[in-house]
This record gives C-alpha cells, sequence and structure tokens, in this order.
C-alpha cells in the first residue's frame, strides 16, 4: 500500500461578488439584489497516493480547474484543508510551506498564454531555480539544458523566445518550467486540450516517462475520457462543484456507477464506434450561479426522484476503492 | 531520458526588437514621421551649436534689425531665413531655442508622469479591491476637467517658472498613464504565466517588475508618445496665454504669442513659423504613435 | 445535371497565400465529392489545410490568400466561376456554413428573430415576416432548443455556448441548403453539450438529405458521424474513402500514425505510437510527399510529387509507400 502525497479534506471555494456602495444603497431601498455567491468547488474530499496518476474528469462549471488551482497554491481555499505529505499546508511553518510550494507544481493548458512572451526560455525555465538556489546564476545555461533536453528540446534553442516555437515545444516548455523546482507532485491543468493529436502523443508519452524516470505523482485534470482512461490509475468526476464518483480506472469504464457518469461515458465518441445512434441528455449543464437544489445533477437525470430534488447526496464508499454520490445506491 | 524531438527547420532567430522594426516600416509615412522627429530632436538637442545665431545674445541684437522680411540680408552677410521678430532676434534660432525648450519641458514632464502614473497604475492593478476603487476614482475626477482647466488653476496656485509648470504637466498627465497601466496589467494578471509565477513561489515585487510590467509597456509606450505631444501642445497653449514659461525660456508658444501684436499688420513670419514648427513636431510625434500602437498591438500580430 | 451529379465535386482546388514572408500553399491539389445526404468527414491537425477547403468552397478566403486554380462544382455548376453577387446568392441559401464560434454567426446587437428573418429574407423578399417568423420558430424546435417562441425574443448573450452553437445551426438550416459545411462547430463545447450537437446534426442529414461537410481534428467524432473520411495533411488529401474502410484499415503512414496516437482503451498503460516532429510550415513544404521528414517509411523516391492513386476500390491515396499489407501493426 504506498503512502498517501496529497489528501483534500472537505474543500470549499466560494467566489463572492460583492456589493459595490451603489448596490449596497439599492439593497437598502428594498431592491432585490444579492451577492452573488459562485460555489465553485463544494465541499470536496479525496486522496492521492504517491506515484499514482488520478484523472479529474468533468464539463464547464465542474471546478477542477478551480481545484487544481488550490492545490498547486495560486489560489486560497475559502474553507477546508489540503494536506500534503501528512502535514496540512496551514499547518506548515514557512520554511515548510514554500518547499511544499516548489514540490507542487502546475503544468498549464494554453501553450501560448503560459510563457511570458518577453523572457527568453533560458530565463522562463531558470528564474525559479536561481531565486530558490537550486543553482547559483552563473550555472544557469547548464542547469537549464539539462532540463531541456529531460524533456526533449534541444538546449541549442534557449535563447530564443516562446512566439518562435511551436504550441507542443512550448508545453514542453512549460513542463521544464515545472522540472526545473525538483517538483513531486504535477498538476496538470488540460495540459494537452490544445495541442494536435499526433503532438498530444508526444506529451503523454512525456508524461508517462517523466513519472518513471522521476517518481512523480500526478493530478491530471481533463474533459477528454480517453487520455485520462489511457493515462489515470484512478478517476474522479465532478459536476458543479461537487464529487460525484471516484473508482479505480478499468473499474469505472467498465461499470459507472453514477448516472452522470455513465452520461459522460455513454456520449464520447470513440473512434471504433461507427453510425453511432446518439442518445444525448436533456438539458443544459446549469450555471455555477445558480445550481439545482439537492443533487445538482436531478434536472437531467434519468432516474431523479423526489429525494433528490431536495436532499444533497453523500459521497459514500459503494464498494472497497468506489465512492458514488447517488440517493440510488441507498437501496443496496 | 525522452528522446530529443527533430525540430523542423529553425525559424530564422530574430528578436523582438527586429521584428518591431521591421513591422514598423511597414507604414511609409510613418517612417518619414520617424525621420522628421529625429531631425526636430537633434536641433534640440545641438540648438546652441547649429543655429546661426544666438538669438538671446543682448550684445549680437539689435533693435535695427526689427522686423525684418524672411530672406533679408543681416550685417554680417549671413542671411535671416525665416526674418525677425520686433526685437530684431532671428527667427530661425529662435525656433531651435523654443524647439529646445518646448520638447525639454514636454518630454520631461511626460517622462515623471509616466513614472508616476504607471507605478500607481500597476498598484491598483495587482492589490485590487479598495486601494483600486480609491485610486481609480481620484483618475475618473482627475479625467473629467479638461486638462488645460486644471493646468490654469495649478499655475495660478503654485506660481510662474520652469519647474512650477513641469510640475503642472506632470499632475496634468500621471492620470492618462495610470488608466492605461492599470487597465493593462488588469489583462495581464489574469494570464497563466503569472499564475505560473505565483506556483513559482517567486516573490511579488518581482512578478510586478519582472513579469507583469514588461507586457504591460506596449500600450504604454503609445500613450507616452501621444502625450507628449499633448504636453507640448499644452505648454505652448500655457506660454501663449502668458502663464507658461518666463519669457527668459521663451518657448514655441510664447514665440506665437510675440508674433501675435504683428501678425494684422502684414507681420506673418513672426507668429507664423514657429507654429509650423509646433505643427510639424506634434504631427510627426502623433503619427509615430499611430505606427506604434499599430505595432504593437497583439491582436493584429499573426 | 442528371440524378447522378454529386452534390459538391471538388477538383485540384488550390489557395495560396502570398503574404511577405512567401506563399503559403495552404490547399494544394484537394479533390473529393459529397453526394446528396453523405456527410463527409475532412480530418487533419493544425495546418492540414482543411479548414481554408472549407472556406475555399463557400468562397470566403480573404486577401492575401486566393483560390488560384481548380474547380469547385455544386451540382454542375462551377462556383468559382461565379461573381461575388452570385456566390451571394447561393451562400446562407444553398450552401450554409457553421464556425467553431457562434459569435461568428451571430451579431450580438440583433435579437435571434431579427437574424432569422433576415436570413430568410434575403434570399426571398416574397416572404412574410409572419411566415418568416413561423419558419424560424421550426427551425429553432429542429435543433431542439426548448421553448423557441421566448428563445426567439432574445439576444445571443443570453444564451450558454452550446445554445448558441445550436441557433448557429438553426440559421444554416433557415433555407434548407443542400450543402452544409461545418467548421469545428464542437470543438468548443462540453461533451454532453458535443453529444447533443452531434444528434441533431445526424438527425437533420437522414431527414432532410442535406449533405454535410464536418470538419474537424477529431477522428473520434468523424467515426460516429460521417460516411466518408479524407485525411488532410501538408494541404492535400493523403487518404480517401469510405469511414470503415479507412479507419479500420489505414493504408497512409500518416493515417496510420494519426490512429495509433489516439489514447483509450486499447492503449492504457502503454506508450501511445508518436509521429516524430511536427507539421511542416505552410511557408516551406519539402520538395514531394509533405510527410516525408516524418515517415518512417520515406526514401528517396518520396522527392517527387505523390499522384492519386486507388491502390483499393474506393479509396484514394497520396503516397509512394502505402501499407498494403492489412496485417501489418499500427506504428511498425
Amino acid at each position: 500500500m504506498s503512502e498517501t502525497m496529497l489528501t483534500i479534506d472537505d474543500l470549499t471555494k466560494n467566489f463572492v461578488k460583492k456589493l459595490d456602495l451603489a448596490g449596497r444603497l439599492a439593497q437598502k431601498l428594498g431592491s432585490d439584489i444579492r451577492e452573488e455567491v459562485v460555489h465553485a468547488v463544494d465541499g470536496v474530499s479525496f486522496s492521492i497516493a504517491k506515484g499514482g496518476v488520478v484523472g479529474l474528469v468533468g464539463e464547464s462549471g465542474c471546478g477542477k480547474s478551480t481545484l487544481g488551482r488550490m492545490i498547486a497554491g495560486i489560489l486560497p481555499p475559502t474553507s477546508g484543508r489540503i494536506v500534503y505529505k501528512d502535514v496540512a499546508l496551514t499547518d506548515m511553518n514557512i520554511a515548510e510551506a514554500k518547499r511544499a510550494a516548489l514540490e507542487i507544481q502546475m503544468i498549464f493548458q494554453d501553450p501560448f498564454a503560459s510563457l511570458n512572451p518577453r523572457m527568453r526560455v533560458v530565463d522562463i525555465i531558470g528564474e525559479a531555480p536561481v531565486a530558490h538556489g537550486f543553482c547559483k546564476a552563473s550555472e544557469i545555461h547548464e542547469y537549464v539544458s539539462d532540463v531541456m533536453q529531460r524533456v526533449g528540446l534541444d538546449p541549442e534553442y534557449r535563447r530564443r523566445y516562446p512566439h518562435q516555437f511551436s504550441g507542443g515545444q512550448r508545453q514542453r516548455i512549460g513542463i521544464a518550467r515545472a522540472l526545473a523546482v525538483k517538483p513531486e507532485f504535477l498538476v496538470c491543468d488540460e495540459a494537452i486540450a490544445a495541442l494536435d493529436v499526433s503532438i498530444q502523443a508526444q506529451v503523454i508519452n512525456l508524461f508517462m516517462d517523466l513519472r518513471e524516470d522521476l517518481d512523480l505523482t500526478y493530478l491530471f485534470i481533463s474533459h477528454d475520457l480517453s487520455v485520462v482512461e489511457h493515462i489515470s490509475d484512478r478517476v474522479v468526476i465532478m459536476y458543479l462543484g461537487r464529487i460525484v464518483e471516484i473508482a479505480d480506472t478499468d473499474a469505472l469504464f467498465e461499470k459507472p456507477n453514477h448516472p452522470y457518469t455513465s452520461a459522460l461515458l455513454n456520449e464520447v465518441p470513440r473512434v471504433d464506434q461507427r453510425g453511432l445512434d446518439y442518445k444525448p441528455i436533456e438539458g443544459e449543464i446549469p450555471s455555477p450561479l445558480d445550481p439545482p437544489g439537492g443533487c445538482h445533477f436531478h434536472p437531467r437525470c434519468p432516474h431523479a426522484t423526489d429525494r433528490c430534488k431536495a436532499e444533497r447526496p453523500v459521497l459514500r464508499e459503494i464498494a472497497p476503492s468506489r465512492w458514488s454520490a447517488c440517493h440510488l445506491n441507498d437501496g443496496t | 531520458m525522452s528522446e530529443v524531438v527533430e525540430q523542423a527547420a529553425p525559424v530564422a532567430v530574430e528578436t523582438p526588437l527586429q521584428r518591431f522594426v521591421s513591422d514598423f516600416c511597414d507604414n511609409k509615412i510613418a517612417v518619414v514621421a520617424f525621420v522628421v522627429l529625429v531631425s526636430v530632436i537633434f536641433i534640440a538637442l545641438f540648438a546652441p551649436w547649429i543655429s546661426p545665431t544666438d538669438p538671446y545674445d543682448l550684445a549680437k541684437v539689435s533693435i535695427l534689425d526689427s522686423r525684418l522680411e524672411p530672406g533679408t540680408k543681416n550685417m554680417d552677410g549671413g542671411t535671416f531665413w525665416l526674418g525677425t521678430d520686433s526685437a530684431g532676434r532671428d527667427l530661425l534660432s529662435s525656433i531651435f531655442y523654443g524647439l529646445r525648450i518646448s520638447l525639454g519641458v514636454g518630454v520631461m514632464s511626460g517622462v515623471i508622469a509616466l513614472c508616476i502614473g504607471s507605478a500607481i497604475g500597476l498598484m491598483a492593478a495587482y492589490y485590487g479591491g479598495k486601494i483600486d476603487t480609491l485610486i481609480m476614482r481620484i483618475v475618473d475626477i482627475q479625467l473629467s476637467f479638461p486638462a488645460i482647466l486644471v493646468a490654469l488653476i495649478l499655475i495660478s496656485v503654485l506660481g510662474k517658472g520652469v519647474d512650477k509648470v513641469i510640475i503642472a504637466l506632470v499632475l496634468v498627465q500621471w492620470a492618462y498613464y495610470a488608466r492605461t497601466v492599470r487597465g493593462s496589467a488588469l489583462v495581464e494578471r489574469n494570464k497563466e504565466y503569472i499564475e505560473a509565477a505565483t506556483c513559482l513561489a517567486l516573490g511579488n515585487n518581482r512578478i510586478v517588475f519582472r513579469h507583469l510590467l514588461p507586457n504591460c509597456l506596449p500600450p504604454l509606450i503609445v500613450v507616452g508618445t501621444v502625450q507628449t505631444a499633448h504636453a507640448i501642445s499644452l505648454e505652448a497653449t500655457l506660454s501663449f496665454l502668458g502663464v507658461g514659461l518666463p519669457i527668459t525660456e521663451p518657448s514655441l508658444g510664447l514665440l506665437i504669442a510675440n508674433g501675435f501684436e504683428v501678425m494684422l499688420s502684414g507681420l506673418y513670419w513672426v507668429s507664423f513659423f514657429p507654429g509650423i514648427a509646433l505643427l510639424i513636431t506634434i504631427v510627426s510625434i502623433n503619427l509615430v504613435g499611430d505606427q506604434l500602437r499599430d505595432v504593437l498591438n497583439p491582436r493584429l500580430q499573426k | 445535371m442528371t440524378a447522378d451529379t454529386p452534390t459538391l465535386d471538388v477538383r485540384d482546388l488550390k489557395t495560396h497565400f502570398f503574404t511577405k514572408a512567401g506563399v503559403a500553399k495552404a490547399v494544394d491539389g484537394v479533390s473529393f465529392t459529397v453526394g446528396k445526404g453523405e456527410v463527409v468527414g475532412l480530418v487533419g491537425e493544425s495546418g492540414s489545410g482543411k479548414s481554408v477547403t472549407g472556406f475555399s468552397i463557400i468562397g470566403l478566403v480573404d486577401p492575401p490568400g486566393r483560390v488560384v486554380s481548380g474547380e469547385v462544382r455544386f451540382k454542375g455548376q462551377n462556383l468559382l466561376d461565379l461573381d461575388a453577387d452570385g456566390m451571394r446568392k447561393l451562400r446562407g441559401d444553398r450552401i450554409a456554413m457553421i464556425f467553431q464560434d457562434p459569435m461568428m454567426t451571430l451579431n450580438p446587437v440583433l435579437r435571434v428573430d431579427t437574424q432569422m428573418v433576415e436570413t430568410i429574407r434575403a434570399h426571398d423578399k416574397s416572404v412574410s415576416k409572419a411566415d418568416a417568423l413561423a419558419r424560424a420558430r421550426d427551425a429553432l424546435g429542429q435543433v431542439g432548443i426548448p421553448a423557441p417562441d421566448e428563445r426567439l425574443r432574445s439576444y445571443p448573450h443570453q444564451f450558454s455556448g452550446g445554445m448558441r452553437q445550436r441557433v448557429a445551426i438553426a440559421i444554416a438550416l433557415l433555407n434548407k441548403p443542400d450543402l452544409i459545411i461545418a467548421d469545428e462547430p464542437t470543438t468548443a463545447l462540453d461533451v454532453t453539450i458535443q453529444g447533443q450537437i452531434l444528434y441533431e446534426a445526424q438527425k437533420l442529414c437522414r431527414e432532410t438529405g442535406t449533405s454535410m461537410i464536418w470538419i474537424t481534428h477529431d477522428l473520434a467524432v468523424v467515426a460516429g458521424l460521417a460516411d466518408k473520411i479524407c485525411v488532410m495533411y501538408g494541404g492535400r488529401v493523403v487518404e480517401q474513402g469510405g469511414i470503415d474502410d479507412v479507419l479500420d484499415h489505414p493504408v497512409h503512414p500518416y493515417t496510420r500514425g494519426l490512429l495509433g496516437s489516439v489514447p483509450g482503451h486499447n492503449t492504457r498503460g502503454q506508450r501511445l505510437y508518436q509521429i516524430p516532429g511536427m507539421a511542416p510550415s505552410l511557408l516551406n513544404l519539402p520538395q514531394g510527399c509533405a510527410f516525408q521528414a516524418r515517415c518512417p517509411r520515406a526514401d528517396d523516391a518520396c522527392s517527387a510529387e505523390p499522384q492519386i492513386t486507388e491502390p483499393v476500390a474506393g479509396r484514394e491515396i497520396r503516397c509512394f509507400h502505402p501499407h498494403l499489407d492489412a496485417d501489418e501493426e499500427i506504428g511498425a
């Protein structure tokens, strides 16, 4: 049983659009304008084992990117805990917190916006290691060349600017930048979504190689189920800020439990499925500003009951290593 | 170890600067304007050396030379190419010196306003919240008054003198820079490379000055050129009205004002030529600024 | 025009972009046909020329690009012979286009009913406003938009992304065109919404006999929807044929490489086949076959221009070394 690397405990993130002075005045005068609260992440808990790859899947508004950013330290949580290597991030002192921050790194989706267009590649990759003492300023070129080779880039081009590289190469620069601070945990936020299919394959293989060579642990956020099926050990499915199902990859894809998971798997087009008769689920994805009460999925669920409309289902372990948040499981 | 991926035929190593220069030169009018501007700056810098006469050397200036037409020969054999003014000063030389002062005051106030305005705008964007609101309301209030009105009020409070004029111009202009930089910084702040810098645990100061500021420069450069032109014309207006620079530092505005008395009696050149000089300066700055705006606009780039 | 005339017959189409940096041969000799009621998938990665092909057919190529040679026969008539006015009459009436971003079709400051009525009456002034509104309402119903009367009076920003795309499709349908060109319409949409759009598209083709060209980089989407597939690379069609034939027995090395790069159930845990290198710049295409730099089978013969051959009935390819041995493993 491998040790647990990261545990999320009841993590919540709310985005509040406060009323300004004019709004508060209007409210006092009787208008029903309210503060707008978006429950981007709503009480999420799960854990990731060391060396594992956990795929986090969901559609827009599910909160997966927000969750990834909280783990990577870019957004502060509203409530809940993130426990890294058995110590909660909030309990750490400054030195420990900084080390944890460097050990958890993020790879971003957009290969164009994720690199500073005015910095040379050597500086993009080398800035943080030099600033944090991983290498001396005079050794930056050797250090960066080493990292670049590891991700499959020719160090010859390190003095160039990002706009001179293709999308796939820029993504590799982003990976090199993360690797340069010797991380142990990588959050990949749709890291390959913006790439062409053939380049995606290269980057997916790179991730798998790095996992082996450097003993990395991954949280792989994606909306693309085929990629998640290929690369993950475990899969977490989110819908409108909540987890609906967690299971090992094989088990999930073979026999999904939650109705949303079934619908999702059903609708993913596959190359080997021809002339398909689509039976899509009805309805739009609700806005996170105004989610349905009870179980968020009930308006679109073919099996919804009255209980589903009123009561939020709890994420329960329905089988060893399988968790699902659905009232229909309560009968078993 | 991952295999090294084959690179396609490498793109010519072109720095952003080279690309910028070649894009700029696409517009021939802008290139001409740039050349004109460089000449104007050259004249302004080297006025004492390239000027035919020193118009403020009281020993050389003679009232007998006053109000001579353009092209008249003077006693030393040289020519008053643009004529003389009421006091006998060579107009061409006066314009050279005037450019120096106009440009000097305009650029200096522009640079100071840029530094102050940018710092304030960056702070407003990065820290957000109440600081942002407070700063932006002040900016809004400042910008809702006509610049000339604010300048006049400030001068009447501060008094006359070169430094007071520069202060007044700075106080009028900083708000434009602050608003521009804030807008730019707000957009950049949400970009993923700033998030990456946060993820890499880089300090706030480093992020603001090393990552945010350089990417906010393009609109700043454009606003800078246009605002400098604005500052020059504002200073000319103030001097024309008699509340700008003292007569010991005659800028183009003052020269135009001086010629006003004699214009209607047919001595057009005393006001006209300084006016043309002012026009050429401002138009060339604006044309260069326009082309800069097009070239630096990321949406128009490939 | 006989009953056998295909709805669209593209012959040796060439569209070049004349830029400061050189001539980019975005489309360089593309030929395919689309029969009545047929769905043709035009598949390729970025830089393959698939979108430009679509734009060339409908006459929306902007300078510095222009169609240099070839024929685009729509029901027998060569569209390239038409002047701007003639093309405008066809566009929106007989040939319609759906874009990746629905806001390219929808005017943000006009209500949906205004835009739809305008589309109808632009091509047939004799239709009364009331009739046009009725047709608009039907079209919205046809694409599965609930409460169409209310939706007609809304503005585009009041719709979600998926809804907007459906409205864009409804507008494309209004005049019952013979051909619809869809350029990556579902790429930016969530999986469940994509499923709905694909369902509507499929229903449409079956019910009304409209022909469709579906441009995408996603092989899985094309697999479920199309009857015929054209694989593009470097501005040329490198392989085309029936969907089952091509996907089950790919012959061109690029198609095989592409299929091998797709992650999914069968590739779980293994390295994906990766096509080495990157797509060539369209400004700098190599002499002869565009794929030779990345092809495991390339040799000197490939420096000559590969012509279209038909090694198997119904299958056209451009290759000197096709994989005709059906048992070869992908990636060999």
